[in-house]
């Protein structure tokens, strides 16, 4: 099913629409203040641009400058190229370790490789740790957000999944009784486990380190306990030296949920003692983009989430009604360049209000990209027949000014005659929760020759 | 008297002529003669932004012969306004008298404001007014500032609607949310675009105002379909009809 009846089917229970746009929008205000704490802002958001360009640029020579700084600290750098590579990586060396459990600290890469599921086939038992990625993956659903994974559960919903999985009491939603069930319960996962798998935010070419940020710090647990880390990242997660961290910490958490810092910013350089450090650096479609003048500065995005929590429709219209594990605007753009038969309907979600473009920290332009990739996707052929055969009509029709003002009388003057019945049916979607306009009897350019020929000034 | 090629997007010629002699008036009253190009249709838009650029292309190029020749080109739409300054030059780059049409072609109260240089309105408007910032002429034209960006605030379809004696501006929760439209949006994603217009509506009402206003009629357009399918007594103008003095 395409976006447009997912949002209508989420739309269709009013009250939850209505709290998932007003709980989101909370977290865009809370973002707003700490942005406007902070006159520098623009300033960061220029430099995070200009840094992200440049290593883009270069990216190539950065990669092998973070392998070799990586390896010098005893890490173990393994490349992917598409998803599957990457499963099979991960399962090897769980293999090679013996790995029964594995805890997961969050990761948007292993979600777009669907890493979960495969692991799971071959017989390891996969734990999500963030509370959020814990909720839904014990509802069986895929996160809804990128940040706030399970934003779109109720404290009610999350009071019976736990129930159901976890044994709270029935009926409870107190949020300090369920985070605390689920800390007593990760507690458990996070002894048991034989390796742990982290995301990365940023990865570090000049000295080989990674940086993983969380308000939990279930990243720290997962790869403190179990011998063996593993870190997946994608190849655009690289930032050239160790003080444009600064630029990017500062920006992401208070993009992200308006907090200062994430309340764990954690620095990986090479395993600890006695351990083994893997990262998976992943392409899966990401150098395709960069070979596209077009779209290539989506590759600057750091997962904040701002996208998400300003846009109006995704507010409206909830994460899952995206169907891919980037939602929102950014998710709208990198979707169809992975997939364009399946996800050429998400550059369409969108009303182009520009919002998400003002608020992206890393000043990706994502409303122009969604136009670019409308365009894109209509001479891919990817445009229904209906659209493009009326605007075509449209085109033919304004292309000959006689015409288009005969068009105009005519419906001007027949639409106002015809039944209601005729004028509002399953036909006219305009026109299911909304009235036309009161067609007037003359046009504005009729108007405007009539009171000049009268010669006067004013017509009210 | 410096001249100005009127730029009436097509639904505003067809369906709103109010809006239109509107702008007649506030730009000859500003001390500009104002000329109507009879050929004009529309921008090309709504084939634009479905990604059509072949059935756009046409389009442009009539715009760039039907209004190259105008000291100004002034239109009551932020949207189409954008359109041409921002979008055409897929279409025109390059082309002989393009870049004069870009930089002399403006959004009405952007003219108003900066280049006719308004500094005061005569009539008065005793009401509550809520003004809708249509997201084109926000972000594209950047005629305020909007809410995410860390900057001075400024508008000025703000300013000038203060200059009228009596006007109360309402404060919006959501300063700057949009509406819905959306050009073809407002029928393919029609579930969400009816709930961001009800959205924006309620969030009008519950300032207190009697009057929604906007630089773009299409966005009230949507929005005043959905109050009058409900019955609401909020009302909407342009911000041209409020401006030029015409009754509510
Ligand atoms: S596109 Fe920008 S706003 Fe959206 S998630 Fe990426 S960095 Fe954040």
């Amino acid at each position: 099913m395409s976006h447009a009846p997912l949002a209508a089917q989420f739309i269709a229970d009013r009250p939850r629409a209505t709290w998932h746009d007003q709980t989101l929008w909370f977290v865009r205000s809370k973002r707003d203040k700490a942005a406007q704490a902070l006159p520098e802002w623009e300033e960061l958001r220029e430099c995070a641009a200009a840094i992200k360009a440049h290593t883009v640029a270069h990216l190539a020579d950065y990669l092998e400058q973070f392998e070799r700084a990586a390896t010098n600290r005893g890490a173990t750098v393994h490349w992917a190229r598409d998803a599957a590579e990457h499963n099979e990586i991960v399962l090897r060396l769980l293999q090679q370790h013996q790995v029964r459990r594995l805890v997961k600290s969050k990761s948007m890469l292993t979600e777009e490789c669907h890493l979960n599921p495969y692991l799971e086939r071959h017989g390891i038992e996969v734990v999500d740790t963030d509370l959020g990625e814990r909720i839904v993956q014990l509802a069986g659903e895929a996160p809804s957000h990128i940040v706030l994974p399970a934003i779109h559960k109720k404290k009610e919903d999350v009071g019976r999944i736990f129930h159901e999985h976890l044994g709270t009491a029935a009926g409870a939603t107190d949020p300090n009784y369920l985070a605390e069930a689920a800390r007593h319960h990760l507690r458990q996962k996070f002894l048991q486990a034989d390796a742990g798998l982290t995301g990365v935010n940023f990865a570090v070419a000049e000295t080989g380190g990674i940086v993983v940020c969380t308000n939990e710090g279930n990243a720290d647990l997962g790869t403190s306990l179990p011998r063996v880390h593993i870190a997946s990242m994608g190849i655009e997660k690289l930032i050239p030296r160790a003080q444009d961290l600064g630029v990017f910490v500062r920006l992401l958490a208070r993009s992200a949920t308006g907090q200062p810092i994430t309340a764990y910013t954690s620095h990986f350089h090479g395993p600890r003692p006695g351990g083994e450090l893997h990262l998976v650096l992943v392409d899966n479609g990401r150098t395709a983009i960069l070979g596209n003048d077009e779209f290539r500065r989506s590759l600057n995005c750091i997962r904040c989430g701002a996208c998400m929590n300003t846009c109006p429709v995704y507010r409206r219209s909830g994460g899952h009604s995206y169907q891919t594990s980037v939602p929102g605007p950014i998710g709208s753009i990198l979707a169809p360049a992975r997939d364009p038969q399946t996800h050429y309907d998400l550059p369409q979600a969108c009303s182009l209000c520009g919002s998400c473009s003002d608020v992206c920290p890393v000043k990706i332009d994502l409303h122009h990209q969604l136009l670019s990739w409308r365009r894109e996707l209509a001479q891919l052929g990817f445009l229904s027949a209906s659209k493009r055969l009326g605007m075509q009509a449209m085109s033919f029709v304004f292309q000959r000014p006689g015409l288009y003002r005969t068009a105009g009388r005519v419906a001007r003057w027949l639409v106002p005659k015809l039944p209601r019945a005729l004028v509002y049916n399953r036909f006219n979607p305009w026109g299911r929760q909304r009235e036309l306009p009161e067609f007037p009897r003359q046009s504005f350019r009729e108007q405007l020759a009539a009171r000049r020929r009268r010669g006067q000034s004013h017509e009210r | 008297m410096p001249t100005v090629g009127l730029f009436i997007p097509c639904y505003i010629d067809q369906l709103y002529p109010r809006v239109g002699l509107a702008t007649v008036d506030l730009l000859e009253r500003a001390g500009f003669r104002v000329e109507y190009p009879e050929d004009q249709t529309c921008c090309g838009q709504p084939m634009a932004n479905t990604g059509c650029t072949a059935e756009a292309r046409p389009l442009a190029e009539r715009f760039l012969t039907l209004f190259g020749g105008f000291d100004y080109v002034v239109a009551p739409s932020g949207s189409c306004v954008a359109m041409v300054r921002c979008h055409y030059d897929e279409y025109l780059a390059g082309r002989p008298g393009f870049d004069e049409l870009k930089a002399k072609t403006f959004e009405l109260c952007e003219f108003l404001v900066d280049v006719a240089g308004v500094a005061q309105i005569s009539h008065r408007f005793p009401h509550r007014v809520g003004l809708h910032q249509s997201c084109h002429g926000l972000r594209e034209l950047r005629l305020a500032q909007s809410s995410e960006l860390v900057a001075p605030a400024y508008g000025k379809a703000q300013q000038l609607l203060q200059l009228l004696d009596g006007i109360e501006l309402v404060t919006l929760a959501r300063p700057d949310e949009c509406c819905g439209f959306g050009g073809t949006f407002a029928v393919a994603e029609e579930a969400v675009s009816c709930m961001m217009g009800e959205d924006r509506i309620h969030d009008h009402e519950t300032a207190g105002a009697e009057i929604m206003t906007a630089n773009d009629m299409s966005c009230l357009m949507h929005m005043a379909g959905l109050i009058r399918r409900q019955k609401k007594s909020l009302r909407v103008m342009h911000i041209a009809e409020i401006l030029a003095g015409y009754p509510v």
